[in-house]
């Protein structure tokens, strides 16, 4: 009986088990600690850095790179490019889980997290930008929660439900990237209300317009960064369109991607040049843009065209890493580094270690929540019942399209 | 504050929430502040930093216990800024340049005529009354701190030592004590032992700082701070030394903080009418496109048909013709031949008469 008991313990712990329970131990005695001792007991924020680690990482980031969400259902839907229709269900589930996470990262950071619906049901502060953020996080929250379901009905066999949302996916699409583009940019714009916080190279009145766009290159590259490691870990769950379109999805995005960095560097440095900030380039500040500028936009762009044209798959996967770092250098510096660029150093915020458990806990339950889903619901596969129902009903979308029905 | 709010943004995302307010994102007023609201006028050359301000707000506020007594000077040594136990602090600024000793000023919210506190603040917690004070609602509060990163002044503060409840806490000038009738004045006004503090009318208190420039224009920097800085507060100061030398930003600019995000705001409800017309065009013409194209493989294979079609019939005329033509060619020259045998065998015939004849 016990060998028994010894020899199943045994088999469960795998490294991977091991790390993930250590991580989830630590990140559930923060939590109790955050909820028991409050924010001071557990994070360095002070009355001068009202917002540190878990903003900075968790919202602002975390939105960004949930973009893949709303670029390539965009993309497949709203702009025709078809052939990357296997990518849209594992692009959504992540950015579902990805807002869901952000969401649920506001209830550490927030002091009474039981009233974060306050501003839409309470009282509501429409002159607020992060009013609009909210509502907008809320809104696609939902419309991504309504854009997942299929995955789910299908795995449990509901047709009915399953097929009025499927009708839907153009106008939910659409939904999604008008509440994307405002939110994504009013990040960005929660900054506008603090010009004497902030140093000049990353204020601009643009910044809601480098919030959005640069986000765009954080989506496109997070689903390349995802589907490496996908087909890495989850290759066994994939089909075969989702394997066969796999490269071509690789390549297109690496494409978009490129071109939307150039136009990322192109308006940063319109702005650079309409505030006349050229000056701060030669301090130690403008060192640290010029990097942030020259080796994770403009160095990207060419790496993505380059890798594109030679037909460098590695190289892109790379390159789509190094995007993506660039996006959370971008959103630390403007919300950490050049906040309260002007206090003396030793005023100034680094995380305690509770608030790296604390990101690094809400990471891991994405990570455990998605491979939940993919390895069980019809992610990386078109589930073989309602396949041939979908193929039918693009057919039939093709011979007689009428305005009423959406999708495909 | 309330004069500004957009209603554009709730149309944005399509829900129909309560706002009753006019907007005025792109209006050419300027909003004075609430006629005959009250504020403070602070005079640097007064104060002589005996922190009894401090003990008069701390005392009236409730508020708890500092470590050291009010009267320890010792914590002048450093500069400190305002806590969630402290509305406000006096700070010493030694070293300015001609002048002996040391310069007071006293810290606490300036209570802007349009605060960007409220402006920020997304379940509008916080209200400017017309009195002049900027008060804050806990009943509504969400703890999000975005007031903490607005405010110009570094003002408010937080009670990070709250689990549950904590408190967005910050000077309010006093308006609960004396709505309520348990003051006149605010704590710190009537604490101060030098009329360094004077409470009264925004407008009168601007008059009375002129008249101290007129009267000892040698003694004062000829600025009202708070005048204009951030749209104007109720809060005013006046100095002997440049503000800049007294712990006061002169960089903050003439701009009430509503309108920083103001723009910004402005393009949300734009965004929300436009984008779905745009992008559904976009649908439109990508679906239009792959129509076209569909049809026109349709067209262009039925054509190839046609045309193969025409083409195979043509080349089977052309063979049936030829062998028509060859079948006819090949009777003529049967015909021909056994004519010319017929005549070859008839000849031969007449031959051999004549030669039985001779």
């Amino acid at each position: 009986m016990s060998t028994l008991k010894t020899e199943n313990l045994k088999q469960y712990l795998t490294p991977f088990n091991i790390v993930v329970g250590i991580i989830l131990l630590l990140g559930g005695f923060v939590t109790i600690l955050r909820f028991t001792k409050g924010l001071g007991a557990v994070t360095n924020l002070t009355d001068n850095y009202p917002w540190g680690l878990w903003i900075s990482f968790d919202l602002l980031c975390g939105v960004a790179l949930a973009a893949g969400g709303y670029t390539t259902s965009a993309a497949c839907y709203v702009f025709g490019l078809k052939r990357f229709h296997s990518a849209v269900r594992p692009a959504i589930l992540t950015a579902f889980l990805g807002y869901a996470l952000v969401v649920f990262a506001l209830h550490y950071d927030v002091g009474r997290p039981w009233r974060l619906p306050y501003p839409f049901f309470v009282q509501s502060g429409p002159t607020s930008v992060l009013f609009e953020v909210g509502l907008c996080v809320f809104l696609y929250l939902i419309t991504l929660f309504i854009e997942w379901v299929p995955s789910a009905l299908e795995w449990l066999g509901i047709r009915k439900p399953r097929d009025i949302i499927v009708k839907a996916t153009l106008a939910l699409t659409i939904f999604g990237v008008v509440l994307s583009t405002m939110h994504q940019s009013s990040l960005g714009a929660l900054f506008l209300i603090a010009p004497s916080k902030m140093h000049p190279l990353w204020y601009s009145s643009y910044i809601p317009l480098f919030f959005f766009v640069s986000s765009i290159a954080a989506g496109l590259s997070m689903v390349i960064f995802e589907s490496t490691l996908s087909h890495h870990y989850m290759h066994d769950k994939m089909d075969e369109t989702y394997l066969k379109e796999h490269d071509g999805v690789t390549y297109g995005f690496a494409k978009g991607a490129a071109m939307v960095l150039v136009l990322y560097f192109f308006i940063k440095v319109v702005g650079l040049t309409l505030d006349n900030n050229w000056s701060y380039l030669l301090t130690g500040y403008g060192a640290w843009y010029l990097l942030e500028l020259l080796g994770f936009v403009a160095l990207p762009a060419f790496l993505y065209a380059i890798a594109v044209r030679e037909k460098k798959l590695t190289l892109i996967r790379w390159t789509a890493v190094l995007t993506v770092l660039g996006i959370v250098l971008n959103r630390f510096n403007v919300s950490l580094v050049a906040f309260n660029w002007h206090l003396p150093p030793e005023m100034r915020y680094f995380p305690r270690w509770h608030e790296f458990v604390v990101s690094i806990f809400v990471v891991t339950i994405g990570l455990l929540v998605f491979r939940f889903i993919a390895s069980r619901m019809p992610i990386f596969y078109e589930h073989p019942d309602f396949k041939e129902h979908e193929a039918r009903e693009l057919e039939e979308h093709e011979l007689k399209p009428h305005p009423q029905t959406w999708g495909h | 504050m309330q004069r500004r709010t957009f209603l554009g943004l709730l149309g944005a995302a399509g829900i129909g929430a309560a706002v009753t307010k006019t907007a005025q994102a792109a209006s050419v007023q300027h909003f004075e502040g609430y006629p005959d609201s009250y504020g403070v006028l602070f005079d640097a050359t007064r104060c002589i930093g005996c922190r009894s301000c401090e003990a008069g707000c701390n005392q009236i506020n409730g508020l708890p216990a500092p470590h050291k007594p009010f009267d320890d000077l010792s914590v002048l040594a450093k500069k400190r800024r305002t806590d969630a136990k402290t509305f406000t602090v006096v700070n010493r600024f030694d070293q300015i340049p001609g002048v002996a000793g040391a310069v007071f000023r006293k810290d606490q919210c300036q209570h802007c005529l349009e605060p960007a506190c409220a402006s920020a603040c997304f379940v509008a917690a916080f209200t400017k009354t017309p009195q002049g004070a900027v008060i804050w609602d806990e009943s509504v509060c969400v703890g999000c701190r975005y007031c903490m990163i607005a405010c110009p002044f570094e003002i408010p503060t937080y009670e990070y030592n709250e689990p549950l409840t904590p408190r967005v806490m910050k000077c309010h000038m006093c308006h609960p004590h004396i709505t309520s009738g348990k003051a006149t004045v605010p704590g710190c006004v009537g604490a101060c032992p030098t009329e360094a503090l004077v409470y009264g009318k925004r407008t009168d208190l601007l008059a009375i700082a002129r008249q101290r420039f007129a009267a000892f224009p040698d003694r004062y920097v000829n600025h009202i701070y708070g005048e204009r800085e951030m749209g104007g507060t109720n809060w005013l100061y006046i100095s002997g030394v440049p503000f800049r030398y007294i712990g006061l930003r002169e960089d903050l600019g003439v701009t009430p903080a509503p309108e920083l995000t103001s723009g910004a705001l402005a393009a949300v409800p734009i965004i929300s009418a436009a984008w779905p017309v745009l992008l559904t065009g976009i649908y439109a013409i990508n679906k239009r496109r792959d129509k076209i194209a569909a049809e026109e493989k349709k067209q262009a294979v039925k054509e190839a048909l046609a045309k193969a079609q025409a083409k195979a019939k043509e080349e089977l005329d052309k063979a049936l013709a030829k062998a028509e033509a060859e079948k006819k060619s090949a009777i003529e020259r049967e015909v021909k031949k056994a004519l010319e045998e017929a005549a070859k065998a008839q000849a031969e015939a007449d031959k051999g008469q004549t030669e039985e004849g001779e």
